[in-house]
Order: C-alpha cells, then structure tokens, then sequence
C-alpha cells in the first residue's frame, strides 16, 4: 500500500507540472510581462523605467521559456518558467503582481482558515442530511413519500444556486432579520454570519446529491446479501442502515470526496455574495484583477488537493471495505 | 434592391448546423428499428413528453431569435447611388415579432402591469409642486382614468387572452383526437381513451401541458401590446423582451458547448480504449490534468485570454453585436475545452469494453483497417453515451452560465442572458422599494426550461440505459396500454 500511495504521489508530480505549464502558457500566450506591468502599476503614463523596475521587482525581466544569451543548462534556467515553476514546486508562493505585493503564502494560510470554518461544517452537515433524506426516500420506496420527494429533488436541482442565495439573503436577513447579511467576524460570533450560506449551501445542493444517493442505496437493495438479511427475519432498518449503507459507501465516498478540494479552496460564489475573506473569494478578485501571481497559485494549490483528495478516497475505500487492496 | 441584409452569426451558424443534425438523427431514428422503439420508450414517459413540448416551444424561440439581419438606412443626400449603409443594429426575427414591446421603452423601472413608475417625481400641475409617482410613456397609457378603469382593463384582457388560448388549446386536442381516430375506433373512442390515459403515449398529460402554456401564453400575448407584463428595467426595457432574448443564450451554451466537447472527448476516448499502451497513458494524463484544475480558474483563465485577443483586434467586426456574439461563440469553445474529460473517461471505458466483443474481432479477422473499425463499429456503438451526456449536460450548463456570468467571465454585458439578469437582480433587491420582478421572471423562465430539461434527460437516459430504469420512482404499476 505504501508503494501504491508513493507511485500515485508520484504521477501527482507530473499532473502538477503539467497543470503548471498548462496555466504559464495560457497565461503567457496573450500578456506580455510588460503588459502585466502596465495594467499593475495603473495611471496613463508609464515610462518604460517603471515598467523595467516592476519587471525586476518581481523577477519578470528574464526571457519567457529559452534564454539565448545564457550559457549551458542555464539557457533553460534563467528563465521566468523555471524559476516561477521551480519556487512554486518549493511552495515559495512568492509575492502577488498588483501594487500591494501582499504576500500569497501568508494570506492563502490566513484565508484558508476562514474558507475551513465555512466548508468544513459544511461538507459534515452535507453528508449527513443527503445521506439520511436519500435513505427515508428509501425506506419509502415506491409509495408517494418517495415519488414526491424525487419530484421535490428534480426541481430543487433546476433551480441556480444563485436563487437560494439572493431569496434567502433577502428573506432571512432584510425581511427577518435573523442574521447579517454580509461579512465576517472571528472567533465564536462568526457562526452568525456562518449560518445562513450554510443552510443555503446545503439546501442548493440537497436535491442533486440526495437523487444520486437514492439511486446508489436502490441499486444495493437488489442484492443478495439484502435478500438474506430479509431472509434472517431482520426489520428493514436494520437492513437498511447495517447493510445498505455500509456497502453503498464506496460510491458514497467516491463522490463526496470530489468535494473535498472545494472544502479547503472554499466555494467561490457563497464566499463572494457572503463577504467571507477565503479563499474562494481571494480567486475572485484575483481574476477580476488579472493577478497571474495568485491565479496560478490557486490552480496549483487546487490541483495539489485534487491529488490528496484523490489518494485519500483511495485509502478511505480500504476502510470501509477490508476486500480492496491498493496496489 | 433588399431593404436589409442577412448578418450571419457564428453561434447562428452553429445553432441551425445543429439543429439540421437533429433532423438528420431524427431520420435515422425513423429508419431503424431499435432507436424507433427507444425513443417510443422516451416519449411514452409522461415527465419526459410534457418536458418536450415545453422545450419544443423554447427550441422555436430560440430558432427565430437565430435569423440576424441589418435594415438599410434610406439614401442619404449626396449619397453615392447604388451605394446602401445598413443600420449598426443587428436584429433578429424575434425582435420584429417584439417590436412593439421593445418601442416601448421607459424612462426606468416600472412594475408588472404598472401605469405608474416607482419612484416619485417633482411635477408642477397648476403653479404647485407637487412630488408624485408619474405615469408611464407607454404601459398602460391607454387608460383616461387609470385609477379607476386599470383593474378591469387587465382582467378584461387576460381573461379574453387565455380563452383566445383556451380555444386553440381545444383545437389542438380536436386535432389529436381525429389523429387517434382511427386506431381506436372513431373520434367518440379517441376521446374516451384520451380521457382515461388508455392511450398507448400519454397524450392526455401532454394536452394538459399545451392548455397551460397556451392560457398563460394567451393572456400575456393579450396584455404585452398596453403593459409591460413583467415590468421594466433600470433603462426601462420591457423585462419580457429580456427573458425571451436570454432563452436563445441558454440554449447557445447548453448546447454548443457540450457539442464543443464531442470531437476532443470521443476522438481521445476511442484511440486511448481502442490502441491502449502509450496512447491510453497519454490521453489517460491529459484528461487527469485538465479536470485537476478547478474548473472555474480555467475557464476563467481562457476567457481573458480570449478577451484579450478580441479587444486587440476591433477591425475583425462589423458591429458590436457581432463581437458579443463571437465571445458567446468562444466561451463555448472554451467551456467545450475544459469539459471533455468526463465524456472521454466514459467512451474509453466503453471502447476497452466493446474491443473484446465478437463482432469487433470479428472484424479484425476480417482484415479490415482499424480506422475503419473505429469509425464503423466502435463509434456507432458509443454514440448513446454521447446522447446521454449531451441531454444530462445541458442544463448543468445554462445553470453554470449563471455562476460563470457573475463571476465576470461568462458572456458579455450586451448579450442578454439568464446569469445577467440575476447578477443585476442581486442590487435589485435591496433597493426599496424592491425590485424583484426581474428576478422572478428569470427565475421563471430558467426553472421552466432546465427544469424541462432535466426531465427530458432523465427519459432519454431511462431509456437508453436499462440499469436506470430500475431506479424510477413509481407509485404504482402503469396498466398495459390497450389500442395502438
């Protein structure tokens, strides 16, 4: 198992320098860095000085991929690709592009926190309330229970998250005036401002998420292990949370684990209409500033997590089925 | 000499390229057996045909609304002869349907059904100022005496509308009726198992369907043409207009983009199942790569670079509709792009599967050239998964434009889109006195068609794949249908 996981840790290295490339060269293909320069340092005239400082500044007055002055291997090296690439496979985020210069390692490490405390309720709540309203569409099965709540998860799933967000902020903070509509506060009083994108985050994804669960539990059901614990005379909920649940984990995890990189990443729109400072909203005003710094450091601090979250569901499946076997 | 000329749009282009593909597929269909009886199967799903007529509707909107063309300016003096300018305003079929509708522009928001704006105005009547709600340039403006006689005249017209709807709602289930005539033994045996839901599709919920839309679709029919039925926006455009126009946006990137997605993602799937080795790791990395970026950050990152290539070069439009439009083109390439991975995985998988099946070594015996085995017997065999995918995408998507649009990289703020009209609907809100109706009739229209949509999906998957059938919610089993 330990080799298994070095391998997959290993092919993760080259999904990262793949995905690397993949961002410098559509990043790279239309800005040039004095294009970056230009929009950064703002204001209409800009003398090419500036431009030339900022580029030093930040490391971007070396050639893009091939350097043709330099001697040997450092043709390839004195380049903005390797030395970017190089500090970022370190996790040497470095500083951002716009005027501020703030310091992405230290701000991803401060957001991260606050995009935790919002995705990692959650993820926890979200589990538990699909799983138990798939599991009662279940149990009900084939009886109107069921055939009104796949109807009620049908058109919960046709509805945009961005319509639980606008009426619930409408409703429960300025009709009700339950809780703030926007911001953030640390420590225990951000729960009130934690509460409402939670419960609407949950109620967005509820009927997508419970549909698919359904149908996992109702391809359990037919097996034969449920017929004979029917047969040992056990009562369907027994049946139904021993048995069925146990084995329909596997798919279970499988698609709750796709979520796990957004846990940490923190979900970009609730973040955004919300005000939470994490990082979901840090990638949005990346991208309306065009910061490349940040921007590709999200990707790879997001495809880093798709990785994990990948080798972790791998670990997780030999958990809950002692049969699987990593190799 | 043509008063106007035909602008052809890219995304036109595509829409009716496509939409010919369905018409040549539906011929296919009818010529084969087993595809005749699955999409029998498809339509017998009461959820899934009533689905189809609704979106048959918005298809129509959206068909109409793909016809661009530029009027020509009358002759200016000193004009070159034989020399014509056209207008910059490119417009659509739709919009003359609409003309009246979008002449009628006010000065800023109105309510649905107002006579009167919302917010107040100082007016001097008589040498005094007064501060009061002003009447509207257009809606409702008909009325003398709206005070009194607006309530009646609305009732009045909606009411006359949805019986003009009831009626051609009547003529169509006539018209059914003697259709079925003849296999069930007259129009009297037609109608009693219309009535019974005994017919072999559920005719009976589709005519309900059709009597709903054609109501609703009577009553504003009847009232559009004196009020604004779903109000005005900031700059005082009719909301109606807006949602109409954004229907054709939806199905653009519902549709195209996953159309976008095809060649990459069944080409990849194919060649990696059928040569495996080195072909399999290769595509098996790039789609692993590609769907390990967040997908937003990628598109994101696409749509300013195209961004980029468009404002650098302005000379390659003739009018700003052009350009929005290319951008819609674009952003579904784009969408196409990122999105392939998921349907590769699928085909490959279902290329390694089929590759060990007779009829594929059969060939191989045979001697016949594996492009030919490819394009011949895996393609055609995995082309369901494709269907599948393209109908179950497609309103993730038009849902996906709406998040893409506020974060700032869907389609540009002149074209009229769902996603557009929420993201204005969010400072909307907290304006007092509130201003929802935007917002609900984009709310409306967006749950009507992805809510159509996915309904539709699920008979096509039900349909196309057994294992799902299984997974229906049924209260009770259907009795055999009896006649033909």
């Amino acid at each position: 198992m330990f080799r298994y996981i070095l391998r997959r840790l290993g092919y993760g290295l080259l999904i990262l320098i793949g995905v690397n490339l993949l961002t410098f060269f559509l990043f790279f293909t239309v800005n040039t860095p004095d294009d970056m320069a230009r929009l950064n340092i703002g204001g209409k005239r800009i003398t090419q000085e500036q431009i030339d400082k900022w580029k030093a500044e930040r490391g971007y007055d070396r050639p893009l991929y091939f350097n043709e002055q330099a001697q040997g291997s450092e043709k390839v090296t004195r380049t903005v690709l390797w030395e970017r690439s190089v500090s970022l496979m370190l996790l040497d985020f470095g500083r951002s592009d716009s005027a501020r210069s703030t310091d992405i390692g230290h701000e991803v490490a401060t957001r991260m926190g606050v995009s935790l405390q919002l995705a990692l309720p959650l993820f926890l709540l979200q589990l538990i309330v699909s799983v138990s309203f798939s599991l009662g569409l279940v149990y009900f099965r084939h009886s109107r229970i069921d055939f009104w709540g796949v109807v009620l998860c049908v058109l919960m799933l046709s509805i945009s998250s961005l319509f639980y967000i606008i009426v619930g902020q409408y409703f429960f903070s300025r009709v009700l005036r339950l809780v703030p509509i926007s911001g953030f506060a640390a420590g225990l009083d951000a729960v009130r401002f934690l509460a409402l994108p939670v419960f609407l985050s949950l109620l967005a994804r509820l009927g997508g998420e419970a549909r698919l669960y359904r149908a996992m539990f109702l391809e359990e059901i037919g097996r034969d292990y449920v017929r004979t614990a029917r047969a040992k005379g056990l009562g369907e909920s027994v049946v139904l949370f021993r048995h069925v649940l146990k084995n329909a984990l596997i798919p279970i995890i499988t698609s709750a684990g796709a979520y796990l990189p957004y846990v940490f990443m923190g979900s970009l729109v609730f973040e955004s209409f919300f005000g939470i400072p994490g990082l979901g909203a840090f990638v949005i005003e990346a991208i309306s500033g065009q910061d490349f710094a940040i921007v590709r450091t999200m990707v790879f601090l997001g495809a880093a997590l798709y990785i994990a979250s990948n080798v972790l569901i791998d670990i997780a499946y030999t958990w809950v089925d002692p049969r699987v076997r990593l190799s | 000499m043509i008063p106007f000329k035909f602008v052809v749009l890219w995304t036109d282009v595509a829409l009716w390229t496509l939409f010919a593909a369905i018409a040549g597929y539906a011929i296919r269909v009818a010529r084969h057996d087993n595809l005749r009886a699955t999409w029998r199967r498809v339509l017998r799903d009461t959820p899934a045909l009533c689905a189809a007529g609704v979106l048959l509707l918005f298809v129509g909107v959206t068909l109409i609304d793909s016809v661009h063309f530029r009027r020509a300016l009358p002759a200016a003096e000193g004009q070159a002869p034989g020399k014509v300018f056209y207008d910059t305003r490119t417009e659509s079929l739709l919009d003359l349907v609409l003309a009246r509708q979008i002449a009628m522009r006010e000065v800023s928001y109105s309510a649905p059904l107002g006579y009167l704006a919302i917010t107040k105005q100082s007016v001097e009547r008589d040498g005094q100022a007064l501060r009061e709600y002003p009447r509207l340039v257009h809606g409702g403006a008909h009325l003398a005496d709206p005070a009194s006689k607006w309530q009646a005249d609305v009732w009045q017209r909606s009411l006359g509308g949805a019986a003009a709807g009831l009626a051609a709602a009547l003529l169509a289930a006539l018209g059914t009726t003697t259709l079925l005539a003849r296999s069930h033994g007259g129009v009297g045996g037609a109608a009693r198992a219309i009535l019974a839901d005994r017919t072999s599709y559920p005719v009976r919920a589709l005519l309900v369907t059709t009597t709903l839309l054609f109501v609703c679709a009577g009553a504003v029919i009847a009232l559009m043409g004196h009020y604004h039925v779903f109000g005005t926006d900031r700059t005082g455009n009719d909301v109606l207009v807006l949602t109409l126009k954004s229907i054709r946006t939806a199905f653009v990137i519902g549709m195209l983009s996953t159309l976008a997605t095809l060649p990459i993602a069944v080409v990849l799937g194919i060649l990696a199942g059928w040569y495996r080795g080195w072909v399999d790791e290769v595509v098996q990395y790039l789609y692993t790569t590609l769907s390990s970026v967040p997908n937003v950050l990628l598109i994101a990152a696409c749509v300013l670079m195209v961004q980029v290539a468009l404002d650098k070069h302005p000379e390659w439009f003739e009018t700003g509709a052009e350009r929005a439009d290319l951008k819609v083109f674009l952003l579904c390439v784009i969408l196409g792009a990122t999105g392939w991975a998921t349907l590769c995985r699928l085909v490959r998988a279902e290329t390694l599967k089929l590759r060990e099946l007779e009829f594929v070594q059969a060939a191989t015996a045979f001697g016949v050239p594996p492009t030919r085995i490819m394009a011949r017997h895996l393609l055609p065999n995995v082309l369901h998964l494709v269907l599948i995918t393209t109908v179950l995408n497609f309103s993730d998507l038009i849902l996906y434009e709406a998040v893409l649009t506020y974060v700032g990289v869907g389609v540009d703020p002149s074209t009229s889109s769902f996603g557009g009209m929420i993201n204005l609907a969010r400072s909307e809100m907290s304006r007092d006195p509130v201003v929802w109706w935007s917002f609900a009739a984009a709310f409306g229209f967006m749950v009507a068609l992805v809510l159509s949509a996915n309904l539709f999906a699920d008979g096509v998957r039900d349909a196309f794949d057994p294992r799902a059938r299984a997974l229906r919610p049924r209260l009770a089993v259907r009795k055999p249908a009896a006649g033909g």
